[in-house]
C-alpha cells in the first residue's frame, strides 16, 4: 500500500568551486526516489545557493519505502559540456516509517563524492506520509522498530521474546561485473554504495516481516554484516532477536503496576505451555530418534568428509571440515565436549518436571566416538543437503513463536512428528534456533552460563548462481547453527546468549564462523513473563526468584538438594553450572559456590556475554587478549582450503591456551565479552581473542602457574627456572593488588570436593606444539591429571613465558573492557570519547610464525599504549568495549582497527564508595580550583613530575592532577564536554589556558623570544557562532549520566572512499584519516537531521582498506551502524544549580545536552 | 618491518595544545617528537618514543587537516568534519594567528607582496623562526589584509568579525594591516630599536584618532586611511612657531609650570623653540605622502634623540609634553584648539612610547 514520500531542497553550504573561470559555482539538485526524479532550478554562481524548492512528492509502495534509499544528488550546471556532479547524499528513511522513531528528517548533510569526499552541505526536509496498511500478505514490515544495542532499549520494556530471526540476501558486486571495466571509479562506486543501501533496505524489511509473522514488534540486537566475496558475489546478512516492546513513559516508571496479564500474548502462549507438557516425561526414556539424530549430524569420521569433498563442489560445499570449540572451564576442550549425548536435555528445559529418579544415566558416547570426532567434525551430508535444499525464504516463523517451536522440538512427540514429513526435518529443525544476539538481560532472566560454544567453517566460495535463492550461504549458516544448537545441548542448555556471527575471506575460502553463550533462560519469563517484573524485583536488594526458577535451581543442584524454596542469591546464580555434574561434558573442577555454598560452580568461565549488572565481582576486570600468528602455505583453492580447516583446531586451541594463561597471570578466573576473531589471508592465518577478565567472587580463586624443567640439569637451569617462577609469581602478586583483586578468605571447610591449595595450579600450555598428534594427546590427559606445571625443554616454551609477561599493564589512571560495563566502576562523568584507530603494519617476507607472533602481539600493544597516551587526559578514566578487528589486506600486511569509548569516572567517589554526596565538594572544589591550577602550574614548570599521572601541561591534564580533589569531573571532562556548564566556566578556562601557554614558552626554549606569543587568549567573545549541534558516539548502550529518552531508529551506513592522488592527500594515513572523519561527520549529520543527540551501541563493522601506492591510488569501504537516540544529562537540574553558584555569568542557553 | 598506516580518530577531535604549538611553531615531527620527549612528555602514560612518535604524526595530521577551516575562521563553527567544543575552536583559532613580534617587527610596514615573501628565508635566519612558520605568519597577514581591504567599518571590528580573533590579537592585526597599508618607514636603523608593540601601539593611536572612522561613524571607507582634511588643517599650527608672540607666549606659559619639576629645565628653557619647531613641523608635513611615512623616523631624529642626548628622564619628557600641549589652551591668539589636541594626543603617546633604549 502506498505512502507519500516528501522532500524539499532548502539549501547549500560550503559548496566547491566548479567553474574555475569565475570561481563560482552554478549549482542545481536532483531528487530520486526509485525510478522518479526531481530538480531543483538552478541556482547560478554562488558556493551557498538558495533552493528552497517545492516539496517534491514521491507516491510509492511501503515495500519501497523500506528498500530504496532518497537518493539526492548535488550538480554543477554547464551550458555546454555535461553537468559535473559535485556529490550525493543517501537518505535512509526508514525511521520515518516507525510512529515511535523520528517524524523528520531536517537540517544540513554533508554531500559526499567518493572521489573527492565531502563536498559541501545541503539542506534538506524530508517526510512520509504512511497510509495504515492491513493487507495480510504485504510484503513490507513498516512500523518494526529496529536496535543495534544488545540489550533491551533503555526506554522499553519487553513484553515478550519471541527468538532468533535471520536473513540473508546476495547479488552480484557491482565491481565485479563486466561494466566495470568501461565505467568511471565513480560511477562504480556509486553503484556499489546504492546496492548495498537497497539491499540492507530489503534484508531490514524482510527480516521485519518474520518479525511480524512470529508477533513483534521489535528486533533487538540487529547485527547486519557485509561479505564481500569477490567474484562470487556480496552478501548481506543480519540476525537479531525479535522481541516485543512496549514503551515505558518517562513519567510513570511503574507502568508495571499492569503485571501485563492484559497482554494477548499470554493468552497465546497459555496452550503452548499446556501442548508441551505431556512431551516432557518422554524425556525420561531417552527417545531414540533424537538420539540418532543428534549423531547423525555429525560425519562419523574424518576422511569421510575428505572424500565427499570432492562430490561437493557442484553444491560449492567444499571442504567443510568444522572445527567445534566449547570454552567450558578447563584449557582441554573441543574434543570432548562436541558429541554429547543430549538426552538428558529435556530435563534441564523442564527440570520441575523431570523428576531425577526416573532419569536414566545420561547417555554417555564411547570414548572412541570421540577420539574420532575431535580432530574435526563435519556434518553430514544429509543434513547439509537437506537444509540446502530448502532454501533461505521464511525458515523461521512458521510458528507462532519460536522459542515454543523450540521446545517443542525438543520433546519426542514433536520431533517425531517432523520425521514423519521427511524433508521438511531439517529444515524446521534448523530453521528456529534459540540463539539470542543479545548481551546484556534482565535481571532474572539469565538463570545458568555454560560457557562458550563456537563452530567454524572453511567453505569455498562459488559464484552465486541465482540471487533470488541464495540457498547455499543459506544451507552454511543452518549448518554452522545447527552446531552451536548441539554444542549448547551438550551443554545441558536449552539457548544461547551473545551469540554472533562473523566472516573472513581471502580469495576464494571463506571461513564462517559462529560463537556464543550456552545458557538457561528463565523460561517462565519468556512463556508469559513480562520482562518487567523482573525489573521490579531488580531494584530490590535482593533478587527473589519466583517459583519457576526456583524449580530449575533446585533441580540444577545436587540430587539430594531439596532446598530450592530458599532464596538463592542473584549474584552467582549463573555461575552455577547448567549440566549434570556426573556428566560433565568436559573435564572441569567443580566446586561449591564460594557465595551461596550450595551448587557446584566450574572453576572458570568463559562466556561471549556482557557481565551481568547482579553479579557479584571481586576487584576490577580488565581486557585480556590472545594473539597468534600462523604461517601456512600458499595454496589454492580446495587444498587451501583443507590447509586451513587443518590449522583452525590449533589455532583455536593455542589462542585459548593464551588466553588461560593470561587470565590466571591476572589473578582471576571468568572472561566476559569472549571474541574470536580468526583471519584468514594467503600465507598466514591470524587469531584475535579479546576478553574482559574479571574475578567472579562466586568461583573459587585460581591458582598460579608454575613452571618447571623437564630435563634435569645443571644449576644455572634450575636457577634460571626458580627466576622465571618468582617473575611469574610476582606477576600475579602485582596484579592482584592492580585490579584490587582480594577476595574474602573462604574457609575450606565444605563438603564436596575442594581442591587443596597446592594442586590447583593450571598448567601453562606450550603454545607453540609441531605436531598437531601431540596436542591431542596432551589435552586428553591433562584435564585428568593434577596438571600444575609447565614443562621447559625448549627455546619454544621459554619465550612463551616470555611472551606471556610481555603484557603491559596499563598505566595508571586506565582500566580498559571489551564489555559495556567495567566492574567496580559506576560514577562515570559525563566525558565519553568515542574512537576509531586503524593500524597497518607490513611485514618482512619469511618470517618464522615465532617471531610473527611477537610482532603481531606487539603490535596490539603498541596500539593500546597508544590510546592510553593518547587519551591521557581523561585519566582516571577506563575504555570500554574495546573492540579490535585484524584483517590481512593483502601479503604481508597486518590490519588492526579498533574501536572504542574512553569514558572518565570520578576518582574520588571510587575511592571512597560514593560516602558523600559529590555535589557539596564539586562547589566547593570550583570556587577553590583557581589558586590551586596556578600553584600547580608552577610547580610543573619548574619540575617535572616523576608522577605519570601529574602531566606537565595541558589544561586537561592540569584537572586531572587535581583529581584528588575530586574536581576532576568538570576539567578532565572538557576535552569532550561543551555543556553550557563549562561555558559558565571559562572564566576558570581562561586561567588555565593561560597557565598553560606559560609552560609551554619554558618548553620551548627553541624558539626565541616567546613572549610574543605568550599573550594572554582572551575568552570573552561569545560561542553563539557554532550552529552545528554536537552529537556524541559511543558504542555502548547507554550514555553515562544521561538518559535516553527517545530512540530515532537505526543507522546503518555503507561508503566508499577512492583516491587517484595518494600521495597528495598525505598518504594512506592522510587518506583513511580523513575519510573516517567524514564517516564520522556523516553519521552524526544524519542523526542530528533525525533530531537526535547521540549514537549509541555505534560500531565500524567493516573497514576494507585496499593501497596501491605505485599508483598512487588507495580505496576505502566503510560501515557503521548504531541507534540514533536523544538523551537528556539527568543532572541537569544538579549542575543547572552549580552553575549559579560558581559562575557570576548565568547565561544558560540550553546548550547543556547538546 | 614497519608501520604502514596509523590513525586515530576521535568523535571529539584530539588536540594537544602542546603539540599544537609545536606544528605553529613550524617544527618537524621528528623535531616534535625530540622537544616533546625532553619536555618529559615519556614520563606520560608510561609511553615510549614509538607511541610520541605515532601520536605527534597523528596530531600534525589533524592540524594540517584543520588548517584549511583555519584560513576561514568562520567556517570552523559550522563545519562538519570535526567536532570541536567551541572553546577549544577559539583557541585552534586564536593561537593560529597568533604571530611571533620579532617576525612581524620585520615584516611591519613592508608591502605584503610575493617579493615580500621571497625574502622571508632571510627573516627566518635573523629571527631563528622556522621558516614554515615564518610563511603561515606572512600568510596570515596577508590573508587578513586582503579580506579587509574591501571592507567598510571600522578595522578592528572588521577583523574581529571575520576572524573570530580576541580584542587583543585583532588591534595587533589592525596595526599590521595599518602599517602595510600606509607604507611607514621602520627599517631605518635609527628605527630598529623600536619594537613591534611600541608600533602596534603608535598604529592603535593613530587609528583611533586620526583615521576617517574616528571622527564621524560613516562607513564610507576602510578607515585605514588618515583623514585627509585633518592633515591639511595641521599646515595652520604652523602658527605656534612662526609667531614670535605666540612662540614666546608659549614658552613662559610652559616654564611657570615646569619650573622646579623637571630636572633638564635650564635645558628645556633655551631649547625651547627648537622642542616646539620640531613637533609643529613634523605636523605640518604631514600632508606630502613622503613625509607621512617618515613619521616614525622624524619623530626618532627630529625629537627622541636629542633629547635622549640631553639626557632626559622619561618622567621630564611627560611633563614638559603635556604642560607643552595644554597651556596652548590659554594662548588666546591660537584659533586651532582642536586640530591641535587631536594632534597632540596621539604624537605625545607616540613619544612617550618610543622613548626608550
Amino acid at each position: 500500500m502506498p505512502g507519500k514520500l516528501k522532500a524539499k531542497i532548502v539549501a547549500g553550504r560550503h559548496l566547491p568551486i566548479m567553474d574555475r573561470a569565475s570561481d563560482l559555482t552554478d549549482a542545481f539538485v536532483e531528487v530520486k526516489f526509485g525510478n522518479t526524479t526531481f530538480k531543483t532550478d538552478v541556482y547560478p554562481k554562488s558556493l551557498n545557493p538558495q533552493w528552497n524548492s517545492e516539496w517534491f512528492k514521491f507516491e510509492v509502495d511501503d515495500e519501497d519505502l523500506q528498500d530504496e534509499p532518497l537518493q539526492i544528488t548535488v550538480l554543477d550546471h554547464d551550458t555546454y559540456s555535461a553537468n559535473d556532479a559535485i556529490g550525493k547524499v543517501y537518505i535512509d528513511i526508514d525511521p520515518l516509517l516507525c510512529s515511535e522513531a523520528a517524524t523528520v528528517i531536517s537540517g544540513w548533510l554533508p554531500i559526499y563524492d567518493t572521489i573527492h569526499g565531502i563536498r559541501g552541505e545541503i539542506n534538506v526536509l524530508v517526510k512520509v506520509d504512511l497510509f495504515n496498511d492491513l493487507n495480510r500478505f504485504r510484503q513490507s514490515s513498516c512500523g518494526v522498530k529496529f536496535f543495534c544495542t544488545t540489550s533491551i532499549p533503555r526506554c522499553y520494556r519487553a513484553v515478550m521474546v519471541h527468538g532468533f530471526v535471520e536473513e540473508l540476501v546476495v547479488n552480484e558486486d557491482p565491481e565485479y561485473q563486466w561494466i566495470d571495466r568501461i565505467r568511471t571509479p565513480r560511477a562504480s562506486n556509486e553503484a556499489r554504495q546504492r546496492l548495498i543501501f537497497l539491499m540492507s533496505g530489503e534484508l531490514q524489511r524482510k527480516i521485519g516481516l518474520k518479525v511480524l509473522e512470529m508477533g513483534g514488534n521489535a528486533v533487538v540486537g540487529y547485527l547486519q554484516c557485509f561479505d564481500l566475496e569477490g567474484e562470487s558475489g556480496l552478501v548481506v546478512r543480519a540476525i537479531g532477536t525479535a522481541c516485543t516492546l512496549e514503551k515505558i513513559s518517562s513519567t510513570l516508571p511503574a507502568t508495571a503496576t499492569h503485571p501485563s496479564n492484559s497482554s494477548p500474548s499470554k493468552d497465546m502462549k497459555e496452550p503452548g505451555f499446556g501442548e508441551e507438557a505431556p512431551g516432557v516425561p518422554l524425556s525420561s526414556g531417552p527417545p531414540t530418534p533424537l538420539r540418532a539424530q543428534t549423531f547423525s549430524s555429525f560425519s562419523p569420521s574424518k576422511s569421510y568428509s575428505r572424500q565427499s569433498s570432492s562430490s561437493d563442489t557442484e553444491l560449492s560445499l567444499t571442504p567443510k571440515t568444522v572445527g567445534i570449540f566449547l570454552f567450558p572451564s578447563t584449557p582441554t576442550l573441543e574434543s570432548e565436549s562436541s558429541p554429547l549425548p543430549s538426552a538428558h536435555l529435556p530435563r534441564h528445559l523442564w527440570p520441575g518436571m523431570a523428576s531425577r529418579s526416573t532419569t536414566p544415566p545420561p547417555l554417555r558416547l564411547s570414548k572412541s566416538d570421540t577420539a574420532i570426532l575431535r580432530k574435526s567434525v563435519s556434518f553430514s551430508e544429509e543434513l547439509l543437503l537437506a537444509a540446502s535444499g530448502m532454501g533461505s525464504g521464511g525458515s523461521a516463523g512458521k510458528e507462532a513463536g519460536p522459542l515454543k517451536a523450540l521446545l517443542r522440538q525438543q520433546t519426542q512427540s514433536a520431533l517425531e512428528q517432523r520425521r514423519v514429513s521427511s524433508s521438511s526435518e531439517a529444515f524446521v529443525r534448523t530453521g528456529e534456533y534459540p540463539f539470542f544476539p543479545l548481551t546484556a538481560f534482565p535481571p532474572g532472566f539469565l538463570l545458568h552460563v555454560g560457557g562458550v560454544v563456537s563452530a567454524r567453517s572453511v567453505k569455498l566460495l562459488d559464484r552465486i548462481h541465482n540471487p533470488d535463492e541464495p540457498e547455499t550461504r543459506d544451507a552454511w549458516w543452518e549448518e554452522i547453527r545447527q552446531e552451536i544448537k548441539s554444542h549448547a545441548k551438550a551443554l545441558g542448555c536449552q539457548a544461547v546468549v551473545g551469540y554472533s556471527e562473523s566472516t573472513s575471506i581471502c580469495e576464494e575460502v571463506c571461513i564462517l564462523s559462529a560463537s556464543g553463550t550456552a545458557a538457561i533462560l528463565s523460561s517462565r519469563f519468556m512463556q508469559d513473563g513480562p520482562l518487567d517484573t523482573e525489573h521490579r524485583l531488580s531494584r530490590q536488594p535482593l533478587c527473589v526468584f519466583s517459583t519457576g526458577s526456583e524449580r530449575v535451581e533446585g533441580d540444577m543442584g545436587s540430587s539430594a538438594s531439596l532446598g530450592f524454596e530458599e532464596v538463592v542469591s542473584p549474584g552467582c546464580g549463573f555461575c552455577h553450572i547448567p549440566y549434570d555434574e556426573l556428566n560433565i561434558p568436559f573435564p572441569a573442577q567443580l566446586t561449591y559456590c564460594y557465595c551461596c555454598r550450595r551448587y557446584k560452580v566450574p572453576d572458570v568461565l568463559f562466556t561471549t556475554i556482557d557481565l551481568p549488572t547482579e553479579a557479584n565481582v571481586t576487584g576490577k576486570g580488565c581486557l585480556i587478549q590472545a594473539r597468534l600468528c600462523r604461517t601456512k602455505k600458499k595454496a589454492q583453492g580446495e587444498g587451501n582450503a583443507t590447509v586451513i580447516s587443518n590449522l583452525l583446531p590449533f589455532l583455536e586451541y593455542e589462542l585459548h591456551t593464551q588466553l588461560m594463561n593470561k587470565l590466571k597471570l591476572r589473578g582471576m578466573n571468568a572472561l566476559f565479552g569472549l571474541r574470536i576473531q580468526i583471519s584468514i589471508g594467503e600465507t598466514m592465518l591470524l587469531g584475535l581473542a579479546s576478553a574482559t577478565g574479571v574475578y567472579l567472587t562466586a568461583l573459587p580463586s585460581p591458582g598460579g602457574i608454575q613452571i618447571a624443567g623437564k630435563t634435569p640439569s645443571d644449576i644455572t637451569y634450575e636457577q634460571h627456572i626458580s627466576n622465571m617462577q618468582k617473575k611469574i609469581n610476582d606477576t600475579i602478586a602485582k596484579n592482584k593488588e592492580l585490579y584490587e583483586i582480594n577476595p574474602p578468605e573462604v574457609v575450606e571447610e565444605i563438603i564436596g570436593s575442594p581442591i587443596p591449595e597446592p594442586r590447583q595450579r593450571s598448567r601453562l600450555f606450550r603454545s607453540q606444539s609441531e605436531s598437531s598428534d601431540e596436542v591431542s594427546e596432551l589435552d586428553l590427559s591433562h584435564g585428568k591429571k593434577d596438571a600444575f606445571v609447565l614443562e621447559i625443554d625448549d627455546t619454544d616454551a621459554v619465550e612463551d613465558i616470555h611472551a606471556l609477561l610481555t603484557d603491559f599493564p596499563t598505566p595508571a589512571g586506565f582500566y580498559s573492557c571489551n564489555t559495556e560495563i567495567m566492574p567496580g566502576i559506576q560514577n562515570w562523568t559525563s566525558a565519553i570519547q568515542m574512537f576509531t584507530s586503524v593500524r597497518v603494519f607490513r611485514l618482512n617476507a619469511s618470517l618464522t610464525s615465532q617471531g610473527l607472533n611477537k610482532i603481531f602481539s606487539d603490535l596490539c600493544e603498541n596500539l593500546l599504549k597508544s590510546l592510553y597516551f593518547k587519551l591521557r587526559s581523561m585519566v582516571p578514566c577506563c575504555l570500554c568495549h574495546l573492540n579490535f578487528t585484524v584483517a590481512i589486506p593483502e601479503d604481508e600486511l597486518i590490519q588492526v582497527a579498533v574501536t572504542a569509548v574512553a569514558m572518565s569516572f570520578d576518582k574520588e567517589q571510587l575511592l571512597e564508595n560514593g560516602k558523600q554526596s559529590g555535589e557539596k565538594t564539586l562547589i566547593k572544589a570550583i570556587t577553590e580550583n583557581d589558586e590551586q591550577l596556578q600553584f600547580n602550574l608552577e610547580l610543573n614548570a619548574e619540575t617535572p613530575s616523576p608522577n605519570p599521572l601529574s602531566s606537565p601541561k595541558g589544561l586537561s591534564e592540569v584537572g586531572s592532577h587535581l583529581s584528588a580533589r575530586a574536581l576532576s569531573v568538570d576539567y578532565s571532562s572538557f576535552a569532550d564536554r561543551c555543556s553550557s556548564w563549562i561555558e559558565q566556566l571559562k572564566l576558570k578556562a581562561h586561567t588555565i589556558r593561560r597557565g598553560s601557554v606559560k609552560t609551554t614558552s619554558s618548553m620551548e626554549k627553541a624558539s626565541p623570544l616567546p613572549e610574543g606569543r605568550s599573550r594572554s587568549l582572551r575568552s570573552n567573545r561569545s560561542y553563539s557562532g557554532s550552529s552545528v549541534a554536537v552529537v556524541k558516539m559511543t558504542p555502548l548502550s547507554f550514555i553515562p549520566g544521561a538518559k535516553i529518552i527517545k530512540y530515532l531508529g537505526i543507522i546503518n551506513m555503507f561508503f566508499i572512499r577512492e583516491t587517484t592522488s595518494l600521495r597528495e592527500e598525505g598518504g594512506v594515513s592522510g587518506f583513511l584519516h580523513t575519510f573516517i572523519a567524514e564517516v564520522f561527520a556523516m553519521v552524526r549529520a544524519h542523526v542530528a537531521a533525525l533530531g537526535g543527540n547521540a549514537v549509541v551501541s555505534y560500531s565500524m563493522k567493516e573497514c576494507v582498506f585496499m593501497e596501491n601506492p605505485n599508483k598512487n591510488q588507495a580505496q576505502c569501504l566503510i560501515n557503521v551502524s548504531g541507534d540514533a537516540v536523544i538523551f537528556v544529562r539527568e543532572s541537569e537540574l544538579e549542575s543547572t544549580s552549580v552553575q549559579t553558584q560558581s559562575a557570576t555569568t548565568h547565561t544558560s542557553n540550553g546548550a547543556e545536552g547538546t | 618491518m614497519s608501520t604502514e598506516l596509523d590513525v586515530f580518530v576521535g568523535n571529539t577531535t584530539v588536540l594537544d595544545e602542546d603539540v599544537y604549538q609545536l606544528w605553529l611553531d613550524g617544527h618537524t615531527v621528528s623535531n616534535a617528537v625530540r622537544i616533546r620527549m625532553e619536555a618529559g612528555a615519556l614520563q606520560e602514560c608510561e609511553a615510549n618514543a614509538e607511541v610520541l612518535h605515532s601520536d605527534t604524526m597523528d596530531q600534525f595530521r589533524t592540524f594540517q587537516m584543520c588548517e584549511r577551516l583555519l584560513q576561514s575562521p568562520s567556517k570552523v563553527a559550522n563545519q562538519l568534519l570535526f567536532q570541536i567544543p567551541p572553546h577549544r575552536q577559539t583557541m585552534l583559532i586564536e593561537r593560529y594567528y597568533e604571530f611571533d613580534s620579532v617576525f612581524a617587527r620585520e615584516v611591519l610596514g613592508k608591502k605584503l607582496s610575493k617579493g615580500t615573501k621571497k625574502d622571508l628565508d632571510d627573516i627566518s635566519s635573523k629571527t631563528g623562526i622556522a621558516l614554515k612558520c615564518c610563511r603561515r605568519q606572512f600568510d596570515n597577514f596577508k590573508h587578513v589584509f586582503k579580506v579587509v581591504e574591501e571592507l567598510k567599518g571600522p578595522l578592528v571590528e572588521n577583523i574581529q568579525r571575520h576572524f573570530l580573533l580576541s580584542d587583543v590579537l585583532a588591534r595587533d592585526y589592525a596595526a599590521i594591516v595599518f602599517f602595510a597599508n600606509s607604507r611607514f618607514e621602520t627599517g631605518k636603523r635609527k628605527l630598529q630599536y623600536l619594537s613591534f608593540q611600541d608600533f602596534a601601539f603608535c598604529a592603535g593611536q593613530l587609528i583611533s584618532y586620526w583615521t576617517v572612522g574616528a571622527v564621524n561613524n560613516v562607513m564610507e571607507d576602510l578607515d585605514v586611511d588618515l583623514e585627509k582634511e585633518f592633515l591639511h588643517d595641521l599646515k595652520d599650527l604652523k602658527v605656534l612657531v612662526n609667531d614670535k608672540d605666540m612662540l614666546d607666549q608659549h614658552k613662559s606659559l610652559v616654564c611657570a609650570q615646569l619650573r622646579g619639576k623637571i630636572k633638564v629645565f635650564s635645558e628645556m628653557e633655551a631649547s625651547f623653540k627648537n622642542l616646539s619647531r620640531a613637533l609643529v613641523n613634523i605636523a605640518s608635513k604631514l600632508t606630502h605622502t613622503k613625509d607621512f611615512r617618515d613619521l616614525f623616523i622624524d619623530l626618532v631624529e627630529k625629537f627622541i634623540e636629542p633629547r635622549r642626548s640631553d639626557k632626559w628622564t622619561i618622567g621630564d619628557l611627560r611633563l614638559f609634553l603635556k604642560h607643552y600641549s595644554s597651556s596652548v589652551h590659554t594662548l588666546e591668539a591660537f584659533r586651532h584648539q582642536v586640530i591641535w589636541d587631536r594632534y597632540m594626543g596621539v604624537i605625545k603617546s607616540c613619544i612617550l612610547k618610543m622613548y626608550h633604549d
